[in-house]
């Protein structure tokens, strides 16, 4: 941190946030380190003055680009966390591995972190497949993970709290948003093959044929996809009324931009996607995808005190060009969480950390609020952006309610 | 010590039981348990890299697509332990009970008909060497029998690697797509996830190694291995003097894929679970680099091969994780530019010669200077 001065306001701020938790205040002489052997029993990495912590994300291979602001926004929040007394008053240290866009190293880095380095929690994963390869480690060992992505629910573990939206939450209000909007008759589905985007097409398919609506086509295209022309000739031939795109990665840099080559200007065609934060514009380029909407639950442009605060401390951190999207938000929101639990806690305890986190409130959260549902899931908002030209995103809707996380929707599996 | 024991030379013996001493007792001893089961790990490339250096080394037959059968083997046995990991108590939560969690989420609502037999563990063991056995024959022939060698079999074996891996990815209801099968606990009721049964699988994954080994000097030794080397030397030559040169080409590269699919069911158990990031262009061809920097002509040097490149990987990628890959690609650069042989050369190069010297000079010693100590060259 060079802006000392800067950092003060922030630090003020969230302190005045703080004082909202509670329980943080009520911890015997905050300030005052408790004794150890009382709030760390099981044989965790935690001292009088420090407690370690893991960051398992890919800083190498094709996930790296996506998961670089993960490691950006933990780093931030842990930093301001130490600035602001740590945790039951002990510092935080980090231990980083890299998953290298490998599930297996994943699972490899998952176990060292936990056998070896015995992190009291560990911030990490993006893809689903790697959770899918750490989620047996975290369960056998009992490590507690927070994982950050958007991603297709089904699924629900003491050992995870999943700080990004499970697909009902992002997907229904979005679909009945573009509903209202602009009364469509049919949609085209797309996405790359692998489970994320199919739950999420079944959750959208299921929900339109409810609304009465039709569904044309459902495609998929396997990762790192970058021939998409047959799929848009058929768009121009079938003039669906809104494409629903859940490409990830790279792919989108191709498809968008043959999108734009091939005619379709998605100031006509309505276009909503669920899987293009800021930082797959940056690849994409905002002339080649403004227009499109897109339903997640942050956007840089967010307009609240909390984000204006978070974005210029991220900035200020990581430097004045950078982007942050929905993902990189929701990593941020981890460490926080955590420090929020643990002080509720009153211990390291992974079982009672487990325990104490339904309830927990984040009030300083850059999306607004949100707090942990029993299923260890978040309520958060849904929101919709426009994409401008110069790669960020107007939110043009927020739905007024906390959407309630349902990793297990029926009559939509 | 005699010359030789049976079909393996001296050298080879102690070469062994070095091994054995190194992985059986060194280890061990020395690494806690999450090293050890890396360890463990790497070892099943190992079987791998085994396998290459007949079919590649010895025969000449280059293939980037071991992962094909790395990744079959791993699945047979994953697919069992699959069907263990979820009986109806296990998955109760599920919309159908009794399936994998995998075909749950993808509306699959009855068990394919393929998966059946991995019920049984007799045939899932079977299945382990015989269905990458059976696909490889039927590559093996297509190919060989066609006289299709050299690089454009080395860029169809690429090509089946990569359809291989869409297939799976596409597949996901029915063979868990990109995720993989994962969340594997027990094989008949024996957790596998502890850390005393990770101990006694990593010891049968040595004894399987040293037995596949020691098949392997055996044929190398036989007939058909100096056959082999023939081919790969003068393939035209071996075929005019009367030989079915397909009919061999065919049996080392079933060889390779057997040893490459006992490997792949070691890793399923080790690790825990199977994904298609085994199957695909990348990891066969990191396959074929354990067995390059080994040495793709020596057995033993492929074991080490495996062990070294994995190990710097580890090593590196904790050490420094926004750099590793760098110094991965310096490594395997400086082994292929310095050491086309790899450890192996390396070795039969500066430091067999070296004890040789010594020994034969303790011997010659011995023998000469009994009778005329003058006599004695200075050398």
């Amino acid at each position: 941190m060079t802006n000392d001065t800067k950092w003060t306001v922030d630090r003020r701020k969230l302190l005045a946030g703080m004082a909202a938790v509670p329980a943080v205040g009520m911890a015997p002489g905050f300030g005052h380190a408790q004794a150890t052997s009382e709030v760390n029993t099981t044989g965790l990495a935690v001292t009088d003055d420090k407690v370690t912590v893991g960051i398992l994300h890919s800083v190498t291979g094709t996930m790296a680009i996506s998961e670089t602001g993960s490691v950006q926004a933990e780093k931030l929040a842990i930093d301001q966390i130490n600035k602001s007394g740590g945790v039951l008053g002990r510092q935080i240290e980090y231990i980083q591995e890299d998953g290298a866009s490998d599930w297996p190293t994943f699972a490899e880095k998952s176990r060292k972190l936990l056998v070896n380095d015995k992190v009291a929690a560990v911030f990490g994963c993006w893809t689903s497949a790697s959770r899918k390869a750490v989620l047996p480690v975290f369960e056998q060992y009992n490590g507690m993970l927070y994982y950050p992505t958007f991603y297709e629910g089904l699924e629900q573990s003491k050992n995870v709290i999943y700080t990004g939206q499970e697909a009902t939450q992002q997907i229904i209000a979005g679909i009945d948003w573009i509903v209202k909007e602009k009364n469509p008759k049919t949609f085209y589905l797309l996405g790359s093959d692998y489970i994320w985007p199919r739950t999420s097409n079944k959750i959208a398919r299921k929900h339109i044929e409810k609304l009465g609506l039709e569904v044309q086509g459902e495609e998929y295209f396997p990762l790192e996809h970058t021939q998409f022309n047959s799929v848009i000739n058929k768009l121009k031939l079938r003039k669906p009324d809104v494409i629903y795109a859940i490409i990830v990665g790279g792919s989108n840099v191709a498809f968008y931009k043959q999108l734009k080559a091939a005619g379709i200007d998605l100031s006509k065609q309505t276009l909503i996607t669920i899987s293009v934060t800021e930082d797959e514009i940056l690849g994409i380029g905002g002339e080649n995808i403004a227009g499109a909407y897109a339903c997640m639950k942050y956007f840089q442009s967010l307009d609240n005190p909390n984000n204006e605060a978070f974005v210029s401390a991220f900035k200020e951190m990581w430097g004045q060009d950078i982007v942050i999207g929905d993902v990189t938000q929701a990593a941020y929101l981890g460490p926080w969480l955590w420090k929020l639990t643990v002080e509720k806690a009153g211990s390291f305890d992974i079982d009672k950390v487990a325990e104490a986190s339904p309830g927990i409130e984040f009030t300083e959260a850059p999306e607004g609020y949100v707090r942990i549902h029993e299923n260890h899931h978040l309520w958060s908002k849904t929101r919709v952006g426009k994409a401008r030209l110069d790669g960020q995103y107007d939110v043009i809707y927020e739905t007024a309610e906390l959407m309630e996380p349902d990793p297990f929707p029926e009559g939509y599996q | 010590m005699p010359e030789r024991i049976a079909f393996l030379h001296r050298k080879d013996v102690i070469g062994i039981l070095i091994l054995a001493a190194l992985l059986l007792v060194v280890f061990p001893l020395t690494l806690d348990s999450f090293r050890l089961n890396l360890v463990g790990k790497y070892l099943t490339y190992a079987f791998v890299a085994i396998g290459l250096v007949l079919c590649w080394g010895k025969a000449g037959i280059l293939s980037l697509g071991q992962g094909i059968f790395f990744g079959l083997g791993g699945y047979c046995m994953a697919m069992f332990l699959k069907l263990e990991a979820s009986s109806p108590e296990n998955t109760a939560i599920q919309t159908t009970p009794g399936i994998p969690d995998f075909m749950d989420w993808n509306q699959v609502t009855e068990l394919p008909w393929f998966w059946e037999p991995f019920h049984s563990l007799g045939f899932s063991l079977i299945a382990v060497i015989l269905v990458p056995v059976i696909f490889a024959s039927i590559i093996g022939m297509a190919m060989f029998k066609r006289r299709v060698g050299g690089v454009y079999f080395a860029i169809i074996t690429q090509a089946i690697a990569a359809i291989l891996t869409i297939l799976i990815v596409g597949q996901q209801g029915y063979i868990g797509g990109i995720n993989g099968i994962t969340d594997l606990r027990t094989l008949k009721g024996w957790d596998i996830r502890t850390d005393d049964a990770k101990f006694l699988l990593y010891f049968v994954c040595c004894f399987l190694l040293l037995g596949s080994i020691v098949l392997s000097f055996f044929v190398q030794d036989t007939k058909l291995g100096r056959i082999l080397v023939a081919i790969r030397d003068k393939e035209d030559r071996v075929r005019f003097s009367g030989y079915d040169v397909s009919n061999y080409k065919i049996f080392v590269f079933c060889f390779a894929a057997a040893l490459a699919a006992v490997g792949g069911a070691m890793f399923t158990l080790q690790v825990g679970f199977m994904s298609p990031s085994f199957v695909g262009i990348v990891p066969s061809i990191e396959m074929v680099i354990f067995c390059a920097v080994g040495g793709r002509l020596s057995i033993l040097g492929a074991v080490y091969g495996a062990l070294l490149v994995n190990f710097a990987k580890t090593a590196l990628s904790e050490n420094f994780p926004e750099l590793w890959l760098f110094a991965m690609g310096a490594l395997f650069i400086g082994v292929v530019m310095l050491f086309p042989n790899g450890l192996a050369g390396l070795w039969s190069a500066y430091v067999a010669p070296r004890i040789d010297q010594v020994l034969g000079a303790t011997r010659r010693r011995n023998a000469i200077t009994p009778i005329d100590p003058a006599a004695t060259p200075g050398e």
